[in-house]
């Protein structure tokens, strides 16, 4: 088994207490940020260490951090996304939990990087539990110095707030996510501006994922090369895989990039329940396309999964098995999105609200084999003209699915019934 | 609304770099107090936070996760999203509304339990999962959930 970064020890029942952390060797890093490295050089180790955002998107996180401008009068913001609400998504949770002073130690580092000086963890607001988590480890850190004014007697100030939100998937958007701390109703800003110019209350900012921030510390400390010489040529770094559904053992498993996903599902994950075969895997979140199990000898790293015609998302693999239907699944998905879309653009309004009619109707028994193009054509329509990516994301499933399984959907339509016999 | 609670909220004022960011924590604080953002709550939160009334209740309509109706003690709140559904979801969401003779959506006459379904919790490798007011429950059976609401009637 390959060595793990952020999971290293996760295991340990007290790896949240400071003095557990720092005896495991954290808290190293700040200083060696903070008393050695200019926050250019920081931004140079991770540009070279290829850290790429754990979010979703993928973004080059030094190169992000290289767009906030550095001689701006404004304030500076770091933002930490901890909104996980991506169906099938749950290890920045675990990472909470279990290890949250890695978690702030990575966002000391990059608010120095960008010269912040306040930074919100925005959490969603189920996580009651981490929120108190976060809490009292953000009051340890204080009490050690490693937040407040002063840091380590460097002339650092930095302050983190817990923000707890509502319920709203959409404010796991970066923007959304901006205007849901101001405090206005959170709907989806135009960009440009990007954050990194005009974000949280106007002024320049980040917004970087949990897992990204949480391998901050690792690079400093191990080095740029180190990190560099994990996973693939262009996906660096191990990945925390969220593997669910039909599978013995669920669960977060952090391995390098570039690991065979069927690895994942049997050495990891146990197998297929109840020795069922496997029928199709959605690898990276409910918003990729799912891969038929013609196609699931792929690896996991970014690169791979566009060449199979899906996306490494957040890192969600969803497992389902050979007595899953996969017109009621692509329904359940245009459900939840049409539930979170915002409603602020018209194709994605509108759109989902037609999707998920013309799929109940399908799933129902009640479709009309020019329901199939109608969709189609809906799809057509939504993707790429919605002013965020949740537009693309609900069509997906349905052109994904209709891709791999249009069968399924005719068998629906001439029978009036499911083909997938449920045992 | 106690005094105590008027200067939680009130003590928010000063703590962010624009007075708008408290609105969420004011929520946070209604809902644990109230059980849901109740109107007059939602009268002194605007005027504690010097914010409109209208733009307060037009924040509070974006987020699911505060009720605007009273509701049950304990607000059960089940995961029905892909992963749960693939490990059982909807056989609980049955065995549930069977045990407490209500609907989704429904509160028991009681006013004991309010039963929702939701979206994905971010527990999916734990499905089938619930929330209890802010409390997970993770791998749930018929047997657990009995366990569950046996020891809240009690409580
Ligand atoms: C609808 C929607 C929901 C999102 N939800 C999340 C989320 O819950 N957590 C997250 O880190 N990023 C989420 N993102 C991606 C963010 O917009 C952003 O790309 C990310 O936080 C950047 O951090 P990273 O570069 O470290 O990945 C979401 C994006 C969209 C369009
Ligand atoms: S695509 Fe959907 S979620 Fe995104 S801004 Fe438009 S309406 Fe809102
Ligand atoms: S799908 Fe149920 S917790 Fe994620």
């Amino acid at each position: 088994m390959t060595e793990k970064i952020l999971f290293k020890y996760i295991d340990q029942p007290d790896q949240y207490k400071i003095d557990t952390y720092i005896k495991n060797g954290g808290y190293q890093a700040v200083p060696r940020v903070l008393k050695e490295l200019s926050p250019e050089q920081v931004i140079d180790i991770i540009k070279k260490s290829g850290l790429r955002g754990r979010g979703g998107a993928g973004f080059p996180t030094g190169m992000k951090w290289g767009f906030v401008p550095k001689d701006s009068s404004k304030p500076r913001f770091l933002l930490c996304n901890a909104d996980e609400g991506e169906p099938g998504t749950f290890k920045d949770r675990e990472l909470m939990q279990k290890d949250p002073h890695q978690l702030l130690e990575g966002i000391i580092i990059s608010s120095y990087a960008i010269g912040a000086n306040l930074s919100f963890i925005y959490i969603r607001g189920e996580f009651a539990f981490e929120a108190n988590r976060l809490e009292e480890a953000i009051k340890e850190a204080y009490n050690k110095g490693f937040l407040g004014k002063n840091i380590l007697g460097t002339g650092f100030d930095l302050e983190i707030k817990v923000h707890r939100g509502g319920g709203a998937y959409i404010c796991g958007e970066e923007t959304s996510l901006l205007s849901s701390i101001e405090g206005v109703r959170p709907l989806v800003r135009l960009r440009p501006p990007y954050p990194a110019i005009s974000g949280c209350y106007e002024c320049p900012s980040a917004v970087n994922n949990v897992e990204t921030l949480s391998n901050v510390p690792h690079i400093i400390i191990n080095g740029a090369e180190w990190y560099a010489g994990i996973g693939t040529p262009k996906s660096k770094g191990t990945k925390i895989f969220c593997l669910s559904g039909q599978v013995n053992k669920p669960g977060n498993y952090e391995l390098p990039m570039g690991t065979p996903l069927r690895e994942l599902i049997e050495e990891y994950g146990g197998g297929i329940k109840n020795n069922r075969k496997l029928k199709a895997v959605i690898p990276g979140g409910v918003s990729t396309q799912v891969l038929p199990v013609t196609k699931v000898d792929v690896k996991l790293d970014f690169e791979s999964l566009i060449e199979a015609g899906s996306m490494l998302g957040s890192g969600a693999v969803i497992v389902m098995d050979e007595n899953t239907c996969m017109v009621e699944t692509a329904y359940r998905l245009v459900q939840f999105f049409e539930h979170e879309s915002c409603g602020e653009c018209t194709p994605c309004r509108e759109g989902t609200y037609w999707l998920s009619r013309i799929m109940k109707r399908i799933v129902q028994g009640q479709g009309r084999m020019e329901d199939i193009d109608l969709l189609l054509d809906l799809c057509d329509n939504i993707f790429g003209k919605t002013i965020c990516p949740l537009g693309d994301s609900v069509t997906i499933p349905i052109t994904s699915t209709l891709q791999h399984f249009r069968e399924e959907y005719e068998y629906h339509i001439k029978n009036k019934r499911c083909p997938v016999e449920r045992k | 609304m106690t005094k105590e609670i008027e200067e939680k909220i009130l003590s928010l004022k000063g703590k962010f770099p624009k007075v708008k960011t408290a609105i969420l924590p004011a929520f946070h604080i209604l809902y644990q107090e109230s059980g849901y953002l109740d109107p007059e709550g939602m009268e002194k939160i605007s005027e504690l936070l010097e914010i409109p009334l209208m733009e307060v209740y037009e924040v509070a309509s974006f987020y699911t996760y505060f009720p605007s109706e009273k509701t049950g003690k304990y607000i059960i709140r089940v995961c029905d999203n892909l992963s749960c559904l693939l490990s059982g979801a909807e056989k609980l969401i049955g065995y549930l509304e069977e045990k407490l003779k209500i609907k989704v959506g429904q509160m028991t006459p009681d006013g004991l339990f309010t039963l929702s379904t939701v979206e994905c919790l971010g527990s999916c490798g734990t499905a089938p999962v619930m929330m209890v007011n802010e409390d997970y429950y993770e791998n749930l059976t018929r047997e657990k959930i009995d366990q569950i609401l046996e020891k809240l009637s009690k409580k």
